[in-house]
């Protein structure tokens, strides 16, 4: 089958959905690739190098293929290009332009939205969200730092000391945890935020400082007061932006919920309160915006010298990664569609991933698809794994190990325990009890004795008390010299086997520990 | 006289025993604690032979018979230290805990025939108790030796109503105790060991070889409570204080590696984990990747940092020496190598670190779990060489997956993850790896010292 790869008709796009690496690897699932002359023009693709890479450089017969690849939904112009039967793949928003979906419906088009991947991990190498995001968090420290006029990190320099700037982030989505990586990359001081705490883990990976509120704090609510919490999360989190905007000299904002106007995170008052050039970067300027003042697309300076950088386009700005990476979401989801390998495109609709992304097939609206099944909810799970034969002991007994035990019973134990053994100890003759004081003592400094060994040493360690256990061929010297021959014979046996322990063992010992050095 | 200066010996010994296995805690101190350890037996040793020459009526014989069978136990105890592969660690360890155990029985069945009819009821329990650890120890051994040699199967024998059999063979062995007590015949001593052998056989031959570090552990308890029990019968306290620091010691040995699996000490002695699992074939993980020699090699070139986490396979395919001269040569160009070892990595406790050390592997780059799990995220590539379980990343995220709540490598957060392995076959718990579909993992299939040569030529 054939793949149509067309130059990009948005005014401003300049990425391009196939790059001459990835035409090869479709090649390589069996399809011809066909490109629009100049489509990879502004990412730095020329047509030379897709001829080079195997592909036909056409002009507008790109749209007379099988399957279009594209970055941007098709215009209406575009919709009268294709036919009932071809199979187009870009990003849709399908949520916001349900008409858009209507039309190539209309047509009879197959159309795939690329942005209507489901986000499970299986999908991963299909979400150009995730790897567009990645790169747009870069590239909002790159504008940012264009615009900021300072070093992100500290110096001690002959012409006096910089400081380091400080950068604050908010939410730790993938923009977000790039913007984080880069930033601090770059030297500065970072911090994070987001609502979701849990995140914090991934922040500080990233290098950043997770920054806290203390929701707990609230004080006991007796019922019902979740949305309460809520409104007191809010302006704990409004405190600390205020907060942390009379401090940093960069935020980048990212909180952006798909389908819904962006949260407002910094008022007027806060942004106000920011040092004279300061930079703002509003990733979520599409949608109505993080921060009070930013313009989509735009640069705005307030009246207080904070410059607020609204652009949309920030993946687009690195059109070369961008196309490479998007090419490759594409690359990978006809892996997913070409289960032969063979050029042939099988949409299957039974797989969750496909089908998610399938908005329109043979006339058909399908968006929304059915509610994704997410993978084993935890309370199923369980159940499913005490019902499962041989795992219930071990799931058994890890759950009730996870039960806070009554430490009465502890106690009630240790002293049936003592009890019994005081029994036994009344019937015993002295001799034993002094035998036994010295057992109970030697096993408590064993425990102590061992339980800081080191992971790397417990080979040795076993090996010498392999050596050390051979002590017990003092049992057959002591009995050797019976008169008895079986005795004889038996304590001969117990000191020769002995004997192998106690001198395997400590050779043994002495060779692996000569091996163990340090450099 | 005689029997103070042997007591005075003993102490010593005692004290040196417990400097030994201390020392050998620590890397710094570790060859001190071995020589600390050969002292004490030297010393208990030339005491206890002195004792026994001075009461003997026959010195010369009796001295020379002990000479001959310390000869031989020592020709060939030698011999096999000097012999053995560092990868057949673990066969070797197991065979030593047999012969404690074996020795353990046999002084056992010579304390009651020394002392017959006039024994008393706390002396027939103790040689009862001695033979009876003496005696699972060896078979138990001797079945641990055999799996890891693979001599015979590792896989889990699964006798129907298992569980019943063991409990049987223990109360039969507590009736034939009070037997015994009672009337202080060789009979239900002989019996008892009958069905103590059987017993310590059936319990190591359900368990399966993944388990056996836990199981050789344990073994290594056994054969300290085997030495104390005989302590307690021959009266003798250096035999009680070595073989409680020795039963400590494996005990705790157990417990560590228990933890590392997340299992219960019960559920890995009832044995037959990862026989029953059922194997979720439904759940679609998507396509692996595969990568070539060459590939890894360039991966390995921008990478400024690296962690290898060895498992089993790296000892199996003897990849231990080429993975030490890839470690030499990235580090050589300034590449940050590490190792990153689970606890249960391999056949034996330690086992990855022993194998390591011998290929000359400087061992404060070889680093534990919880040392390098936090670091993962930084790391450029993460090479898996023969690990699968130990690196399964539904022991963190799949509640039902039979390996759940089991602390692992958290090598997925790495940039780039290159597992070696010989096929996509599942690892020892029977579990899917999740992580082989991974977008930053790739497989390099292939014997892993033919691989790790393949990207050594390549570098």
């Amino acid at each position: 089958m054939r793949i149509g790869v067309p130059l990009e008709s948005l005014p401003g796009e300049s990425r391009v959905a196939a790059t001459p690496k990835t035409v090869e690897q479709l090649i390589g699932l069996g399809y011809a690739v066909f490109v629009q002359s100049g489509a990879g023009d502004l990412a730095t693709f020329q047509d030379s190098a897709y001829a080079e890479a195997g592909a036909d450089v056409v002009g507008d017969e790109v749209w007379n293929t099988d399957i279009v690849l594209k970055i941007n939904a098709p215009t209406p112009a575009e919709i009268n290009h294709l036919k009932s039967g071809q199979t187009v793949v870009s990003l849709m928003s399908p949520a916001l332009k349900p008409e858009l979906v209507a039309a190539l419906a209309e047509r009879g088009v197959t159309a795939l939205a690329m942005d209507a991947v489901p986000r499970i991990s299986r999908a991963q190498s299909l979400d150009v969200l995730s790897s567009m995001a990645n790169i747009g968090g870069y590239r909002a420290v790159v504008e940012a730092a264009h615009e900021f006029g300072s070093f992100f990190t500290g110096q001690v320099t002959a012409a006096g000391k910089v400081p380091p700037a400080k950068v604050l982030v908010v939410g730790a989505g993938v923009a977000g945890l790039s913007a984080i990586g880069t930033a601090s990359s770059l030297g500065a001081i970072v911090r994070g935020f987001d609502a979701r705490s849990e995140v914090a883990e991934q922040v500080e990976s990233m290098g950043a400082e997770f920054l806290r509120i203390d929701v707990e704090d609230a004080g006991p609510s007796a019922d019902g007061y979740a949305k309460e919490t809520g409104e007191d999360f809010n302006r704990k989190a409004a405190e600390l932006y205020a907060a942390q905007a009379k401090d940093v000299d960069i935020v980048i904002t990212t909180a952006l919920i798909p389908g819904k106007p962006a949260p407002r995170l910094l008022t007027e008052e806060m942004v106000a309160s920011m040092k004279p050039g300061s930079v703002v970067v509003d990733m979520a300027a599409s949608n109505g915006g993080n921060v009070a003042g930013s313009v989509a697309d735009k640069k705005v300076v307030t009246p207080g010298g904070v410059t607020i950088l609204g652009y949309t386009d920030l993946p687009g700005r690195l059109p070369t990664q961008a196309s490479q990476l998007f090419g490759t979401n594409l690359v990978n989801l006809l892996k997913l569609t070409t289960p032969g390998k063979d050029g042939t495109f099988v949409l299957d609709l039974e797989d969750q991933v496909q089908r998610g992304m399938t908005i329109a097939h043979e006339g058909q609206v399908l968006w929304p698809p059915p509610p994704v099944q997410v993978s084993a909810a935890p309370a199923p799970a369980a159940a499913a794994a005490s019902a499962a034969g041989g795992v219930d002991a071990k799931a058994g007994g890890r759950h009730t190990e996870k039960k806070p035990r009554d430490p009465r019973m502890k106690y009630l134990w240790m002293a049936i325990g003592a009890l019994l053994f005081a029994l036994i100890a009344s019937a015993s003759p002295a001799m034993f009890l002094g035998h036994f004081t010295v057992f109970a003592l030697a096993v408590i400094v064993g425990f102590y004795v061992i339980s800081n060994v080191s992971h790397a040493l417990h080979t040795p360690l076993m090996a010498e008390t392999n050596a050390i256990s051979g002590i017990i061929i003092v049992g057959g010297l002591l009995q050797i010299d019976s008169d008895d021959l079986v005795v004889k014979t038996l304590a001969f046996l117990a000191i020769l086997v002995a004997s192998i322990n106690i001198f395997g063992g400590f050779a043994v010992t002495g060779r692996m520990l000569e091996m163990f050095r340090k450099d | 006289m005689t029997s103070n200066v042997v007591s005075a010996a003993y102490i010593v010994s005692a004290v040196l025993f417990v400097l030994s296995l201390a020392g050998l805690s620590k890397h710094e101190s570790a060859k001190e604690g071995n020589q600390f350890g050969v002292a004490g037996m030297v010393i208990a040793l030339g005491a206890t032979i002195w004792l026994v020459l001075s009461r003997s009526p026959h010195a010369l014989t009796t001295l020379l018979l002990i000479a001959l069978a310390m000869g031989i136990g020592a020709v060939i105890g030698l011999w096999r230290a000097r012999k053995v592969e560092m990868t057949q660690m673990p066969e070797l360890v197991a065979m030593l805990h047999s012969f404690v155990g074996l020795a353990a029985v046999l002084v056992g069945f010579n304390s009651h025939l020394n002392v017959g009819a006039d024994s008393n009821t706390i002396h027939s329990i103790e040689v009862f108790l001695g033979v009876f650890i003496g005696a699972v120890t060896l078979t138990g051994s001797i079945v641990a030796f055999l799996k890891l040699s693979a001599r015979i199967k590792s896989t889990p024998l699964m006798l129907p109503a298992r569980h019943w059999l063991n409990l049987a063979a223990l109360v039969v062995s507590a009736l034939l105790l009070v037997w015994f007590i009672q009337s202080h015949s060789i009979v239900p001593l002989v019996l008892m060991t009958v069905i103590a052998l059987a017993f310590g056989w059936h319990l190591v031959a359900s368990i399966g070889g993944g388990d056996m570090p836990v199981v050789v552990s344990m073994l290594n308890s056994y054969s300290g409570w085997a030495a104390a029990a005989a302590g307690f019968m021959l009266g003798n306290d250096l035999l009680i204080v070595t073989g409680a620091l020795v039963g400590a010691s494996g005990a705790i040995l157990s417990y560590i590696m228990c933890k590392a699996m997340n299992r219960s000490f019960v559920s890995v002695i009832a044995g037959g984990f990862g026989q029953e699992v059922v194997v979720g074939d439904d759940v679609d993980y998507g396509e692996h990747r595969e990568i070539t020699a060459e590939g890894a090699a360039d991966l390995l070139r921008d990478a400024s940092s690296v962690v290898i986490t060895p498992g089993y396979g790296m000892a199996v395919a003897q990849a231990q020496y080429p993975v030490a001269e890839l470690t030499k040569r990235l580090r050589d160009r300034g590449v940050e190598v590490r190792f990153g070892i689970h606890p249960v990595a391999g056949r034996l406790p330690g086992h990855m670190n022993v194998l390591l050390a011998e290929a000359k592997v400087p061992y404060d780059i070889v680093l534990e779990m919880d040392e390098v799990n936090d670091d993962f995220g930084a790391t450029d590539v993460v090479l898996v060489i023969g690990a699968n379980d130990t690196v399964n990343p539904a022991a963190n995220e799949d509640p039902t997956s039979p390996i759940a709540g089991m602390p692992v490598l958290e090598v997925w957060n790495a940039k780039d993850v290159i597992v070696f392995k010989r096929s996509m076959a599942p690892g020892y718990a029977g579990v899917q790896n999740p992580l082989f579909f991974r977008d930053n993992s790739q497989m390099l299939f292939g014997d892993a010292k033919q691989r790790v040569d393949d990207i050594l030529t390549a570098l």
